[in-house]
């Protein structure tokens, strides 16, 4: 199975790589877009079938290393 | 509406709250109640502390601002001044090290900028549990690439500090950052808000819900994503703050500016208090102008945000829109919140409605002081009784004194901190003379002929054992590491870094260490011009070492005569400057090689520290000395070790005087090599002007003896005429070295 890992800042942070980018993004004159918050991605092959084994096993992988939860949170995918 | 569990929350006492409806002669709201639990925090409002605090001495010729503005501020010739300060942020770096430590140097960089000075350096002092500790590690390494990623992307270089390991910092270690600026000094800018009608505004990054304090939750409707919207840490963007340091500078430039004040703990609620407070006035704002980085913050919220990099400033009527142009070259903007009132209140609006009000004094002045109770801790006596000669039949009496050198100089306390602060830019800005690991950091002062050396120093363990001579010792270092630079030491800040202020026998620590920095402070002629106290450092009720930590900064009026800890040059002579007195209580030897925290302290003569340093910094202006280092911990042996260290394997043999501190004869041996005397220093000079420094020594009345020479490529120490301790430079320098950077090495994947 394959488990994809998002993992942003919590939205009450701050995030000051997206606001670069949201900088550079006007300066290149895109002015219809107003806020960018970045992230990171992982896609985890999984030796499982199990799709709530799958998810299980990416949670516990994103809580102990992929995210940092203190000022992070992340979503799951799995297919 | 505003309950017990409300008041808990917010950490605020029924008496307190009672004060509270005095002063407003009603009940506050809620927005009201959340301003005055902040300002009325230990932190903000030192109600603990300030009854102590005012017994230090902050005056001297010297000094041009003292405590109570964003940072202290001294005299440093040409028309210069040295603006400097210490701040924690202990809490913060343990819940996120990186962030916390990041932002704790951009707070502490914003105060100096505030007064109108150019930030040159930064120091650092951290202490942590042992790192054999699990998670110790992790947390130093986030501390100190929080500290490298904000000071190195900022572009001003970290040029010392201190990091010390010990058990009681491993459920709270302590992050302390100093900062160093260079003003004109009749330029320096205030954080006062005066002038009625004078427009406040707002600059920098937006505002969003970071750092609020638990309280927020009871606004707040309990569901789901409660726990997404709860206090965050607080991000830093060094970018930003480099953008706000240049144009704050930019806008002090002009006259149009009547007061600013950076935006930290408790953030736009205690910059507007306080200015308005130093003002004599009343400031009134609208939060709905301030720039929002979320959707749907409240007032409450707004108000006691700490977001970081931002800033308010008081401008002059008229002189606005020349303000906004400075802000808007550096890509910021400059929000007009609100205007400077007569009325002496902190008003707070909300698209024009008033949703707080409140006397500014009732905020700062008249915000509660505690002379809390205090009492020996009952642990003191136990602690202090050292019997060494029982230490010495227990053993491990096997052990040569090569053995246990090694064992000092292969402890992180006292090892090379090279794998830390070769993570830091020491050199960007290129003012930097002497780097981190060489004694005191020296920069430059560009356009003068002048530098500034500045040490950062304390001992928890002092300070366990006996509080008022540990902080007196705290000092005396931090001075003494100067004056061996060949700095004068002009001024210092503090931290103070203790447990619960509740208990008694903290509080006793607490007021029994500012005593000792009092008095250390006067006779070394160093006032204190500000600085920080951070309580409650506690985890599961056990408190923290009592840590004292002190800043000093001093004055090189040649910058070419300074000097280092290094051995210059084979055949130098050594002297020891200063007695020694064999003293082995609360020592690191004690902790390394019997595992003992134990005994007092050494004694301090406050006049012989006096003497010592004065003529440590004529020696080094008459240009005789090649190199001076200050004898610390680990005593004498170690001091000699880290001369020949880095020093391209310069060797050194000396001889020195048995002591007596006990009838067992590997104890003597053992204080007399590794007793931490206090006003002690190992300087080396050339065969010619040996004489010269003796005399001027004997004139000065300080104790000096020429104990050996540098040469060879071995360290030889003998006491009382048997060779004591015979090791390779090498070999010795190998583990000094390693001491830290071991214990990352094996983590490398």
């Amino acid at each position: 199975m394959r488990a994809r890992v998002f993992v942003t800042l919590k939205a009450s942070v701050f995030d000051p790589q997206g606001k670069t980018i949201a900088d550079a993004l006007h300066s290149l004159g895109y002015e219809a877009i107003d806020e960018v918050r970045q992230g990171k991605y992982f896609e985890l092959d999984l030796k499982t079938t199990e799709a709530e084994q799958a998810r299980a096993l990416a949670a516990e992988v994103a809580d102990k290393l992929l995210a940092n939860p203190v000022i992070e949170s992340y979503r799951i995918e799995v297919d | 509406m505003i309950d017990s569990q409300i008041l808990e929350r917010h950490g605020l006492k029924r008496d307190e709250y009672d004060r509270i409806v005095q002063f407003l002669g009603r009940e506050p709201n809620l927005t009201e109640l959340g301003i005055f639990s902040v300002m009325w925090s230990e932190h903000c409002s030192y109600k603990s502390s300030r009854v102590h605090l005012k017994t230090l001495p902050t005056e001297g010729p010297q000094v041009l601002q003292g405590p109570g503005e964003n940072a202290g501020a001294i005299d440093i010739g040409e028309g210069l001044a040295a603006v400097f300060k210490i701040e924690s942020h202990n809490h913060p770096s343990f819940i996120e090290p990186y962030q916390g430590a990041a932002t704790g140097v951009g707070g502490i960089i914003r105060d100096i900028f505030t007064m109108g000075a150019r930030p040159i350096a930064l120091l650092n002092s951290l202490r942590f549990g042992e790192l054999e500790t699990p998670g110790t590690s992790r947390l130093l390494e986030g501390v100190v690439a929080g500290i490298a990623g904000y000071g190195n992307s900022i572009g001003i270089p970290t040029v010392g500090g201190e990091i010390a390991f010990e058990p009681s910092y491993a459920g709270n270690p302590l992050v302390n950052v100093f900062c160093l600026g260079i003003a004109v000094a009749s330029d320096i800018i205030k954080g006062v808000a005066s002038g009625v009608g004078n427009s406040v505004y707002y600059v920098g990054a937006k505002t969003g819900r970071d750092g609020i304090h638990g309280a927020t939750m009871a606004s707040a409707e309990f569901d789901e994503k409660s726990a997404e919207k709860r206090p965050a840490v607080q991000v830093g963007d060094p970018f930003m703050e480099k953008l706000l340091l240049e144009a704050c500078l930019e806008v002090m430039r002009t006259d149009a500016l009547v007061g600013i004040q950076d935006m930290g703990a408790a953030g736009l609620t205690c910059s507007t208090t306080e200015m308005g407070s130093r003002g004599g006035a009343g400031v009134e704002i609208d939060v709905s102008l301030v720039p929002q980085r979320e959707t749907g913050m409240t007032p409450y919220e707004i108000m006691l945000s700490e977001s970081q990099e931002r800033m308010l400033l008081v401008v002059k009527r008229g002189r606005e829109a020349e303000v906004e142009r400075v802000f808007e070259k550096w890509d910021l903007h400059a929000v007009h919140i609100g205007e400077v009132t007569s009325d002496g209140l902190l008003r707070v609006k909300d698209q024009g409605h008033v949703v707080a009000e409140i006397p500014n004094r009732a905020l700062t002045d008249e915000a509660p002081v505690y002379r809390r109770p205090m009492a020996e801790p009952e642990y003191l006596a136990g602690v202090r009784r050292l019997d060494l000669d029982a230490l010495a039949e227990k053993g491990p009496y096997f052990f040569s004194a090569n053995h246990d050198l090694l064992a000092l100089l292969g402890s992180p306390t006292i090892g090379s901190k090279r794998w830390v602060y070769r993570q830091y830019d020491h050199m960007v800005r290129t003012n930097t003379l002497n780097v981190p690991g060489l004694g005191a950091g020296v920069v430059r002062i560009k356009g003068t002929d002048r530098a500034l050396a500045l040490s950062v120093d304390g001992n928890g363990r002092y300070c366990y054992l006996d509080p008022y001579r540990g902080a007196m010792l705290a000092v005396a270092e931090a001075a003494r590491n100067v004056a061996c630079a060949g700095a004068r030491p002009l001024g210092a800040t503090n931290c103070l870094n203790f447990g619960n202020p509740e208990r008694p026998a903290i509080m006793w620590q607490f007021a029994q260490a500012v005593e000792g920095i009092g008095a250390a402070c006067r006779a070394l002629g160093v006032p204190i011009t500000g600085g920080n106290v951070s309580l409650y450092n506690e985890t599961d009720g056990r408190a923290i070492y009592p840590t004292p930590v002190i800043g000093v900064v001093g004055l090189l009026e040649h910058a070419d005569r300074l000097l280092s800890r290094r051995f210059q040059a084979a055949g130098d002579i050594i002297v020891l400057l200063g007695e020694d007195r064999g003293e082995l209580g609360g020592s690191e030897y004690l902790k390394v090689v019997h595992g003992l925290v134990a005994g007092v302290p050494p004694a301090l003569n406050l006049e012989s520290e006096r003497a010592l340093e004065s003529l440590l910094v004529d020696l080094a202006d008459l240009r005789i000395l090649k190199s001076a280092h200050d004898c610390s911990d680990g005593g004498l042996a170690v001091t000699l070790a880290e001369c020949c260290f880095d020093a391209g394997g310069i060797g050194a043999e000396i001889s020195i005087e048995a002591v007596h501190a006990a009838r067992a004869m590997a104890m003597n041996r053992a204080a007399a090599l590794f007793g931490e005397s206090a006003s002690r220093v190992i300087v080396s000079t050339t065969v010619d002007n040996v004489t010269e420094v003796l005399e001027r020594a004997a004139a000065a009345g300080v104790p000096a003896r020429i104990v050996g020479r540098t040469g060879g490529n071995l360290l030889r120490v003998a006491v009382g005429g048997h060779m004591a301790i015979d090791l390779s430079v090498d070999e010795a320098e190998r583990a000094w070295s390693s001491a830290v950077e071991r214990y990352f090495q094996r983590r490398v994947a």
